[in-house]
């Protein structure tokens, strides 16, 4: 358990937007976070990632709470992907993932091979090599998600924090990107929309509602129609493949 | 995950640091050999480096004591005046544009210029402190005194980019008005004329002395801004995103707003505020070597120097006989180039 969340509450202009969450990111898994739009995903993941301070309880990393810990100490091991992120300066894909070294170099420390590695495995990873040397501005939206997602990847994080990283790719990518996610062996927390999606990648099912944790655990034990109605507020069956045991999640028309 | 095989674009040319500081060291050198010969007194450039060689070298070559006096006490310091602020405003400029996202940040956007511009004419007007705070000495306070209500405001109104944008143009409007409330009740037509000149650039008092606070504060700023170079280039997504990359985004802004106020401070006090090339230069640079600020600091250091030097050159030969105020140059004939940069960079967006 080597992130998580205690009792965690963060409120903002007198609305409280997370309240009392307590979660913890299974070592080495991927963890889906879902819920309506609005519930308070993104700011969790922002609360996690030590942008915001919560106002009650606790992040803790490896039990320390994170707000005593640098924070180049913090993004050497945790790296976070925005849901929305845009630029106006000129720079090439290759150039944003190289951003994701900068805890890892010294100001005055000078490009290393090891750099250059990190960099080269995480534009090969997200299939971007090809377009490392194309503008951001002139790249896709699919590409400049991909390019987000290699720059954390370079910054070679131990928990990985995305906020809907399947938003913008087309059906293929966002199915090789749930695939590579959960290959990594770093611990992951990913925002997602699709409920059956995040049923046949994620080990863990995460599910918030107006700021609230109401379940988390085992996709099969969390994922069900009750939960889905009273979540979302739709009618939904949920099935089981008996012979290979996948879950999967059909809405219903009213 | 792999695309078809696809040619990528080649991003356009960036040039190299090697080959862009090459490129701006002889410029830098050409621009300064003209700065010291060219003049109402005429000193051909043999003359000029047997003075070097008297004053750098201590040794002993005739040349005409009148000439040696013009070249070593005035012009070579003014050219050293002018590289040291052009190249410390390009260096504010640079840093601010990537610190605030905002490509119309410039050294005078934190209500710098329009305060210091208030204490020399307090001081140049009403006499203020006279004797004991010269002209600069007023400029520098003025500038300090603008910034800090900036900051004061920005801070008190949340801090976020546009609040200092927008705090940094309230400081200037209120201190820009004082000037003109005390020039327009209490200057006479000559003070009023010499307040001008100095609001638009004047290197004409430049010795030796300024240097002496010129290059300590040029050498601070560029130090530190290089040292936050990495940092600098984490802000291009957002302060979110710096912090997320592990920049200290508080203290690092803290850093480097203190430092390029002082300098901006530094270099108007002995200037005046010479507009166009902490906005332009960078910006200039940037298309030249690219967005990196490891790269683009120190080339924007020394393209601003030579832009300056070249440009006191021409404010001394544009009209025979009279010496135009730097900025009216600097704006006259580096718009016209920017203007050309962004033409040929066109194709790149
Ligand atoms: N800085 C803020 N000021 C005011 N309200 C905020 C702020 N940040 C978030 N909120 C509100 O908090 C709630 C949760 O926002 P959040 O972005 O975390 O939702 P989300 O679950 O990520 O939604 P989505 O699925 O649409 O991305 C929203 O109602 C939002 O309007
Ligand atoms: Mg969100």
């Amino acid at each position: 358990m080597t992130l998580q969340a205690r009792d965690l509450a963060w409120e903002t202009g007198g609305q409280p937007i997370v309240k009392g969450v307590t979660l913890r990111v299974p070592e080495g898994r991927f963890l889906g976070l879902v819920g309506p739009n609005g519930s308070g995903k993104s700011s969790l993941l922002r609360l996690l990632a030590g942008l915001r301070r919560g106002q009650g309880g606790a992040v803790l990393l490896d039990n320390r709470p994170l707000s005593t810990i640098s924070r180049r100490e913090v993004a050497c091991r945790l790296a976070l992907v925005e849901q929305q992120t845009a630029t106006e300066v000129a720079l090439t894909a290759r150039e944003v993932v190289a951003l994701g070294r900068t805890p890892h170099r010294g100001a005055w420390e000078t490009w290393s091979a090891a750099d250059h590695a990190a960099v080269a495995a995480a534009l090969k990873r997200t299939g971007m090599t090809d377009r490392a040397d194309q503008l951001w501005s002139t790249l896709s939206g699919g590409e400049r998600q991909r390019v987000q997602i290699a720059r954390a990847l370079a910054q070679m994080p131990r928990e990985l924090l995305l906020d809907e990283p399947t938003n913008h790719l087309d059906i293929r990518h966002q199915l090789d990107l749930l695939k590579l996610l959960r290959g990594l062996g770093t611990s992951c927390i990913a925002a997602l929309h699709d409920l059956n999606h995040a049923v046949a990648f994620c080990d863990e099912i995460a599910v918030i509602k107006e700021g609230a944790l109401v379940a988390q655990g085992r996709p099969v034990d969390v994922i069900t129609a009750d939960l889905i109605r009273s979540v979302f507020e739709i009618a939904a069956t949920v099935s089981q493949d008996p012979s290979t045991g996948r879950l999967r999640v059909d809405f219903l028309p009213d | 995950m792999t695309l078809h095989a696809g040619v990528a674009p080649r991003p356009f040319h960036r040039l190299g640091l090697p080959a862009f500081g090459l490129i701006a060291l002889v410029a830098l050198l050409v621009a300064a050999a003209g700065a010291v010969s060219i003049g109402e007194v005429a000193v051909p450039p043999a003359e000029v480096v047997k003075v070097l060689g008297n004053r750098l070298f201590g040794m002993d070559l005739a040349v005409d004591p009148i000439r040696e006096g013009i070249v070593w006490h005035y012009r070579l310091s003014r050219a050293a005046v002018a590289a040291s602020a052009g190249a410390g405003l390009a260096v504010c400029g640079t840093v601010l544009q990537a610190l605030l996202r905002n490509p119309l940040a410039e050294p005078y956007l934190l209500g710098i210029s329009a305060g210091a511009s208030t204490g020399a004419v307090l001081v140049m007007v009403l006499g203020i402190g006279a004797g004991a705070v010269t002209l600069s000495g007023g400029a520098f306070l003025g500038a300090g005194l603008a910034f800090v209500f900036v900051a004061a405001l920005a801070r008190g109104s949340g801090g976020g980019t546009e609040r200092i944008i927008l705090a940094g143009i309230a400081g200037s409007q209120l201190f820009n008005a004082a000037t003109s409330f005390i020039v327009t009740t209490s200057a006479n037509a000559e003070q009023t004329r010499g307040i001008m000149f100095w609001l638009l650039g004047s290197l004409g008092g430049a010795r030796w002395p300024d240097i002496g606070l010129a290059l300590p504060m040029l050498a601070i700023g560029l130090l530190v801004a290089l040292y936050r170079a990495r940092a600098l280039d984490a802000f291009a997504f957002g302060e979110d995103a710096a912090a997320s990359l592990g920049i200290e985004t508080a203290r690092v802004r803290m850093e480097l707003f203190g430092v390029t106020a002082l300098l901006t401070a530094g270099i108007v006090s002995l200037v005046g505020a010479v507009g166009f090339v902490g906005l332009v230069v960078p910006h200039a640079t940037r298309f030249l070597v690219g967005p990196s600020h490891g790269r683009l600091i120190p080339a924007a250091a020394l393209a601003g120097g030579v832009f300056m030097v070249a440009a006191d050159v021409l404010s001394r030969i544009v009209v025979p006989g009279q010496v135009l105020p730097i900025g009216v140059v600097t704006a006259l004939f580096g718009a016209p180039a920017f203007a050309f940069i962004l033409w040929r960079s066109r194709r790149r967006a």
